[in-house]
């Protein structure tokens, strides 16, 4: 053991942050498996209608809008690294407006659910469970894209740079989380649950 | 520091905070689901709609039953500091301890259904249950066998950090003995809900945590303050918790058996439960006692205790090789270790530790 002395003069402790966003991560999976488990527990055991086949549209664009995020969100944390500021506020605007698009679309799609098919929190085990779980993600993108918008605007008036790439791409982290989160809710809700 | 020269205490809470992130979300899932079912309308558990009560159990428990072990492992974190210290002898297989530690973190996720044997859940459920919560008792069993092993040998002293670690053993022991009997299916469906699991889980909380509770603080309390706490207040905190701690919840294992139920405030006279809870009474006054001496001795220490110096144990972590209490940067240059006690080989530059690890 004493051989590896040198460990102690190299070492040092991972940043505050990443351990940070790396336990929230862990956590918040753990939050949204109950959510996954108690949707598929109740897949087909609603006592009456609507049913997910009558009523369920899968949300292609949606989808492909959030998940395009991710890489131009990628892009934008590669433009902050070189010190592009320019590159990156571009990128992360354009990022900002995909995961806006896609809270658009949900929110079209439960107005159509509410309006025009009947279906809420409170008419069957269905909707409680919908409702749930996909307004749990959609709250997610939510105070995603609420932070996204602060380092925007922090960007605009010439606060952020290539110093501030580590905490940057923490935000970066959660939002890949929540499109990866995204892929599950997609599966569960639009493929299996159907 | 290595990960392999880590104190087991900061291990234990290493496991323990791991745990938390896992446990404690099912909890607020839970939570939130009842709270839309209440005031939204929504359906989770809700019967009448095809809801289920028994999955809000399930959630319950996945947070419940990890909860036990996030609150036993720091105080298993605290047994692993006090008892080689003041048994002379370094901890006795420590990569087994912490393999031990990992182990029972990552076991206990998947026990909670033992809680709910009595509800009715298939023979499948009723033995992965059954098996797994056996399987916990083994790196449990792996961790007091290690602990006694460290006590073998060794040349004991007996201060009141270290009586309470003894106690400890003895009445965990207990606690995970009846812990194995409940997790017995068949021995549950007549004991579920019964005096016998109020005694069972008293042994884990009260016999395990809050001994080593007191243990850690007779223990650290110099290093906090700078103070000694009295030894001879402390025996009397001890003697009287030991007596008032059994004499309160021994006896309610034979309640339990007896038919009494939890979670009731009166009984018909007759059972023959009179003489158990008339003796669970007279220990809680013992219990009571021993609470006010070790408050009383805490102030009185705080004030007029002894001087601690650096080290009054002569221990071997690093907290000890500092002031008391430490100054506020903790340390002025960074300590190298070099083994697992770094303060042994401060103090023994000609037969450090390392070689032996």
């Amino acid at each position: 053991m004493s051989e590896d002395s040198d460990t102690s003069d190299t070492w040092t402790l991972p940043a505050r942050g990443r351990a940070g966003m790396v336990g929230l991560i862990f956590t918040e999976t753990s939050f949204f498996a109950i959510f996954v488990v108690a949707y598929l527990y109740y897949v087909g055991k609603s006592t009456s209608g609507p049913t997910p086949a009558a009523v369920l549209h899968t949300p292609i664009l949606a989808s492909i809008v959030l998940l395009s995020s991710s890489w131009t969100i990628v892009l934008a944390m590669r433009a902050l690294r070189a010190d592009a500021t320019g590159r990156f506020a571009r990128w992360w605007l354009v990022t900002f407006l995909l995961g806006g698009t896609f809270l658009v679309l949900t929110a079209r799609e439960w107005a159509r659910l509410i309006g025009h098919d009947g279906l809420t929190i409170a008419t069957n085990l269905f909707g409680t469970t919908f409702y749930t779980l996909v307004g749990l993600h959609a709250l997610h993108v939510t105070v995603g894209l609420t932070l996204i918008a602060l380092v925007f605007v922090l960007t605009l008036r010439g606060h952020v740079d290539v110093r501030h790439a580590e905490r940057t791409e923490m935000l970066s982290w959660y939002w890949h989380f929540v499109d990866g989160v995204w892929v599950i809710v997609f599966l569960t809700v639009y493929v299996v649950g159907r | 520091m290595t990960l392999g020269r880590m104190p087991l205490f900061v291990w234990l809470m290493l496991t323990s905070s791991a745990q938390l992130l896992i446990a404690l979300p099912p909890l607020t899932a839970a939570q939130v689901m009842l709270l839309l079912d209440r005031f939204l309308g929504a359906h989770f558990f809700d019967t009448q709609a095809g809801g289920s009560a028994v999955l809000w159990q399930h959630f319950f428990w996945l947070f419940g039953h990890p909860e036990v072990y996030v609150l036993v492992l720091p105080a298993f974190g605290i047994a692993s500091e006090i008892i080689p210290v003041f048994s002379r002898k370094p901890i006795f297989g420590y990569p087994v301890m912490v393999a031990a530690s990992v182990g029972i973190g990552l076991i206990s996720i998947s026990v909670w259904a033992h809680h709910m044997f009595a509800v009715g859940m298939s023979p499948a459920a009723n033995s992965f249950f059954i098996a797994s919560s056996f399987m916990v008792a083994v790196p449990t069993g792996i961790k007091i066998f290690n602990w006694l092993a460290t006590m073998w040998g060794g040349k004991i002293r007996f201060t009141t950090p270290m009586l309470f670690c003894i106690a400890f053993l003895f009445q965990f022991l207990c606690a995970g003995l009846t812990g194995v009997m409940l997790a017995v299916a068949p021995f549950n469906w007549q004991l579920t809900d019964s005096y016998f699991v109020v005694a069972h889980f008293h042994y884990v909380i009260v016999g395990a945590i809050v001994f080593n509770i007191f243990a850690g603080i007779y223990y650290w309390f110099p290093k906090m303050t700078g103070r000694m706490m009295s030894e001879r207040l402390g025996r009397w905190h001890f003697w009287l918790m030991v007596i008032g701690f059994n004499l309160t919840f021994g006896p309610q294992h034979i309640a339990g058996m007896l038919g009494m139920p939890r979670r009731i405030y009166t009984y018909e006279a007759g059972r023959g439960w009179e003489i158990w809870n008339q003796l669970s009474t007279l220990g809680a006054l013992f219990q009571a006692a021993a609470i006010l001496v070790f408050a009383w001795n805490a102030i009185v220490s705080l004030r007029r205790g002894a001087v601690a110096g650096n080290d009054p144990w002569d221990a071997w972590t690093l907290e000890w090789s500092t002031t008391s209490p430490p100054p506020e940067y903790n340390f002025a240059t960074l300590p190298e270790v070099r083994s697992r006690r770094p303060l042994w080989d401060l103090k023994h530059p000609d037969d450090p530790d390392g070689p032996y690890e």
